[in-house]
């Protein structure tokens, strides 16, 4: 590598993707054998449940907040937002429960277990605006025993939870982005390093 | 990275595997799933509670109401921070009290947003609500408490005739007027439009009409019909049969059990400063769950428990040869995930 090229931010970002994260690991094609359990498929159908509820959301972002009072359809795709929003907790806390139980922090993994659960908190508060937002009975009945939480500990003079158009941006906007990009950062990590290896049949901790 | 996948993996046997082709089945199965149960099951649609709703299906509690907020008995008259600046109306624990340390930065007058203002907006086209008024802003403080205190005694015996609010002969002043011409503006949908708008066009904030709502009796009424209420769990909840947010079972937990359920406590954390402190415990217990890894004990529980045993089963169940021998498992068909 000539001095000019080893200068190059391109450059040097590009061999350091291909030293950490290559191809084969990015999209592999061989697992250790070890990986044959259905606890691993918890991860793969909550990233199937957030394309779900990703999916339906957009769509009904995009005709806005009134059209699934009115509509038939604009009701069904509410119910697919619902349920698979419902999935979605589902499938992420059994991911949780396996991960800790498999200790999958372990060897290096300890910044994925964290991302992780700063995903769950940050879906929560999502899920928690997307009830605030629906214009429904529900709404203003979680606003209102909501707030009482929110304003004693200070967080209301800032989250309005009675303020319709606040907890609608957060939901459809920054909320989701963040949790998008979680995920992101939290899958690149997990193929970067690949599975954990069983814990020590001896006991000794990593 | 110090240690490659390579060199983490060396020994141990691969075998087969299609990430995407499982990431495909995942996405149709849930899809298929989520859409099915969507298509059968729905989701929750209860129509919102709007101030004409309330005061034509309970004018008494309506005019109740709306007489604490002139009177400043009302939920949110005294609350205190961020809507207004009632003294010693913030939770804390010691010094702790951020609910008094941003102060009012959603300010709510509730005598002039919620009965005072509307009346001005009334009295328009109503001269008898318009003399009303006036003869309520020409007394004096002692003769204005005078008057509410005889009226709201007088609400709890009041009677409803054709949506109107009748109550016993007495001295109330200028109220019974007051009350009857903001009554007849809520029945209309004048107050909805008052309360959301209020002075402005494109409005999306609700904090106004919804805390008058919440003020009011009916509202927690039709919460209890539902099933909604705090001491079944509160916004955890969801009307009718579905599962609502089942994620904060722990946070709403916290709220039926001591400290926070007791007048004593413990360590200052009490019944009066649960919102607070069970803000605080949930935090905490988050940040302990992201360091888990760090914290003995906690990330041993895992080795003590045999279930990572169930989960690699193949792994801790050697083969037994023919000689007798231990072998490496065989791999399990079912396919790895992320």
């Amino acid at each position: 590598m000539s001095v000019e090229s080893s200068r190059s931010w391109t450059l040097r970002a590009r061999q350091a993707l291909d030293r950490h994260l290559p191809m084969d690991h990015l999209l592999p094609d061989r697992q250790p054998y070890y990986v044959g359990s259905w606890v691993y498929v918890f991860g793969v159908v909550t990233i199937a449940a957030l394309v779900w509820v990703i999916v339906s959301g957009v769509v009904l972002s995009f005709f806005g907040p009134q059209w699934w009072h009115i509509s038939s359809v604009g009701k069904f795709v509410n119910s697919l937002h619902f349920w698979s929003v419902q999935l979605f907790f589902i499938s992420m806390v059994l991911h949780l429960w396996g991960q800790y139980f498999m200790a999958g922090w372990r060897n290096g993994r300890a910044a994925t277990w964290m991302i992780g659960v700063f995903i769950f908190g940050i879906s929560i508060l999502t899920a928690f605006t997307g009830y605030l937002s629906q214009q429904n009975f529900d709404a203003q009945f979680i606003a209102l025993n909501a707030k009482d939480a929110m304003n004693g500990a200070g967080i209301g003079a800032f989250f309005d939870v009675l303020n319709f158009g606040q907890m609608y941006g957060l939901h459809v906007m920054l909320l989701p982005i963040g949790v998008t990009f979680l995920v992101v950062a939290h899958i690149v990590m997990v193929r970067a390093r690949g599975v954990v290896k069983p814990i020590d049949p001896e006991g000794a901790r990593p | 990275m110090g240690q490659t996948q390579e060199d983490y993996y060396r020994g141990v046997r691969m075998v087969p595997y299609d990430l995407l082709k499982e990431l495909a089945i995942a996405l149709v199965g849930f899809g298929v799933l989520a859409i099915l149960v969507a298509l059968f099951l729905s989701s929750p649609d209860v129509p919102p509670v709007t101030i004409a709703t309330w005061s034509q299906s309970d004018p008494v509690d309506f005019v109740t109401t709306a007489t604490g907020e002139l009177a400043g008995t009302t939920t949110s008259a005294g609350y205190g921070a961020p809507y207004n600046s009632t003294p010693d109306a913030y939770q804390h624990w010691g010094p702790f009290a951020p609910q008094a340390w941003f102060g009012v930065r959603i300010p709510i007058d509730s005598a002039n947003a919620y009965v005072i203002e509307p009346l001005k907006y009334a009295s328009i086209s109503n001269s008898t609500v318009g003399a009303a008024l006036s003869q309520w802003q020409a007394a004096t403080a002692d003769q204005q408490a005078k008057w509410l205190d005889a009226y709201t005694t007088a609400l709890g015996n009041a009677t409803v005739t054709n949506g109107t609010v009748t109550v016993a002969s007495g001295d109330y002043g200028p109220l019974p007027s007051m009350m009857s011409g903001l009554l007849g503006v809520a029945q209309s949908g004048g107050l909805d439009g008052l309360l959301v708008t209020n002075g402005r066009f494109y409005q999306t904030d609700y904090t106004q009409p919804l805390l008058f709502i919440g003020d009011g009796g009916w509202f927690a009424g039709l919460a209890a019909n539902q099933h909604l209420s705090g001491n079944l769990w509160g916004m955890m909840n969801e009307t009718g049969l579905y599962p609502g947010q089942t994620w904060l079972w722990l946070y709403t937990m916290w709220y039926q059990v001591p400290p926070f359920t007791s007048d004593t406590g413990f360590l200052g954390l009490n019944a009066s400063n649960a919102d607070l402190g069970i803000i605080i415990l949930m935090t905490v217990l988050t940040f302990l769950l992201a360091l888990v890894p760090f914290i003995p004990v906690l990330r041993d529980i895992p080795r003590w428990l045999p279930i990572h045993r169930l989960i690699w089963r193949s792994y801790y169940t050697p083969q037994t040869k023919a000689s007798g021998t231990a072998a490496k498992p065989v791999a399990s068909s079912t396919p790895p995930s992320l």
